[in-house]
């Protein structure tokens, strides 16, 4: 429960990236990845600018490369999805020397899988370049700034606040579990599993009652304080 | 899997933008009147808990995992419009911070899991509900099959979306039986999970359940007289 106050993607650090209001990253992070799902993915130089640009300001902002890599992997199914592209596209075909073996794949799915892998490379960089250079707070706060409804920005701001202490519930429940031979991945043990979820969603409406009330006794009236509206 | 940047046109992005912002629009006012000031703290919670729930990967074979979406259970525990916020909110915390979901797909990806997934969830559950016999026992089996059934709905879904603004040239009936034909077993492990989870939750607390309301006898403290007390 004495989790940091971060979240896990941050990366701390000092620069100009960092220092950018967060509602202007934002708008600037939804006009970037508008404009690339928007480039027709024939134009092959626009995407290697896009890409240019988007290193530069990892350098701006000191992130280390080997600090966002890693992270990408959220990306892989996606990817192998693209990879099946080529196959079961229509459309001609053309072979690919591919090693020994000359592979017969779609043209069409060839395209389709680079704008996708493309497309959604640049995505997900440009994401997570966000999160590492902008405190949870601070997006909250650009988000209300751009008039995200005040009750939804309330609602992210307490999932990401008790975000930490649930899944830590979660893992303290799977490590024991583990420790009792229980594979929670096992459709044989679905019904451990499933108990320990319940308990789970038990233990964390119980915590948001809870906490409701610390706010009431604490005068809350529907906003947080400090809110500049 | 949540859809990423690219894999839908921009017109066909903006246009599910536009639906998921009125969806989220009116669930908020929704779970608001039905949760009052409680709104903030009980749906950031759950939304926690949606997200803690997820983390649980499955292997489904060929290296990849799948892992509960957790459309009906939420529509099933705390009701519809609360749950669609929960699991809005939840694409929008991993889209934005974790980059899981492109924040072009943001609107695709609330539309199918935040509306489609709790919505067609939710009304599987209900009709199931008044066929079955009504007592508690009834609720977890079907919301087994509100979840059973939600899963493909999404699934259906998008192949709709991709017909209208897909990146690929597939044909539209071979992605259809494909992504039917996936998303039913994925649909399957859900709907065993969900049954177990809501059947687990309705065990020890059936006043948490919204789907239980009406159902639950209402508990009450009973006291008698214990003999004598010694000295």
């Amino acid at each position: 429960m004495g989790a940091g106050h971060g979240h896990r993607l941050h990366f701390h650090a000092h620069s100009v990236v960092h220092r950018a209001p967060a509602h202007l990253k934002i708008l600037l992070l939804l006009a970037f990845v508008l404009t690339v799902v928007a480039t027709p993915r024939e134009w092959y130089p626009v995407f290697a600018g896009y890409l240019a640009l988007l290193l530069g300001v990892v350098l701006l902002a000191r992130v280390p490369l080997t600090y966002l890599l890693p992270r990408m992997v959220v990306e892989v199914p996606f990817l192998l999805f693209a990879a099946l592209m080529p196959f079961v596209a229509e459309g001609p075909r053309v072979v690919v020397p591919l090693g020994a073996w000359d592979v017969s794949v779609s043209e069409s799915g060839l395209l389709a899988a680079w704008g996708l892998v493309a497309k959604g490379t640049l995505g997900v960089l440009a994401s997570l370049t966000l999160a590492a250079t902008t405190e949870p707070t601070d997006v909250l706060r650009g988000l209300q700034r751009l008039r995200l409804p005040d009750l939804l920005v309330q609602i992210m701001g307490f999932m990401i606040r008790y975000l930490d202490v649930v899944t830590g519930d979660l893992g303290r429940m799977i490590t024991a579990m583990r420790s009792r031979g229980v594979d929670p991945r096992s459709p044989r043990h679905w019904p451990a599993l499933a108990r320990t979820l319940g308990a789970l969603f038990v233990r964390s409406y119980e915590r948001g009652e809870r906490v409701h009330l610390a706010m009431l006794s604490r005068g809350y009236d529907g906003r947080l304080p400090g809110d500049a509206r | 899997m949540h859809v990423p940047d690219g894999f839908l046109d921009a017109p066909t992005s903006v246009a599910t933008g536009v639906v998921a912002a009125a969806g989220v629009g009116i669930a908020l006012r929704k779970a608001r009147a039905e949760l009052d000031d409680r709104t903030a703290p009980m749906a950031g919670l759950v939304a926690a808990f949606v997200f803690a729930g997820q983390m649980i990967n499955f292997p489904v074979g060929a290296g990849t995992s799948g892992h509960l979406l957790g459309g009906a259970l939420a529509a099933v525990l705390v009701g519809p419009w609360t749950g669609a916020l929960c699991i809005s909110v939840v694409l929008l915390v991993q889209a934005l911070f974790m980059a899981d979901g492109g924040l072009t797909a943001l609107g695709t990806n609330i539309t199918l899991m935040g509306l489609v997934g709790v919505f067609v969830g939710y009304a599987v559950f209900r009709l199931t509900l008044a066929v079955l016999p009504r007592k508690v026992g009834s609720v977890p089996a079907a919301a087994g099959l509100g979840a059973l059934v939600s899963v493909p709905a999404a699934a259906g879904v998008f192949t709709l979306l991709f017909a209208v603004g897909g990146t690929a040239d597939v044909a539209v009936d071979r992605v259809l039986a494909a992504m039917l034909g996936w998303h039913t077993v994925i649909g399957i492990g859900e709907a065993v999970v969900t049954g177990l989870v809501v059947s687990a939750v309705v065990a020890s607390r059936p006043d948490l359940v919204h789907g239980a309301r009406g159902l639950a006898r209402p508990t009450s403290l009973r006291t008698e007289p214990v003999g004598e007390v010694a000295a």
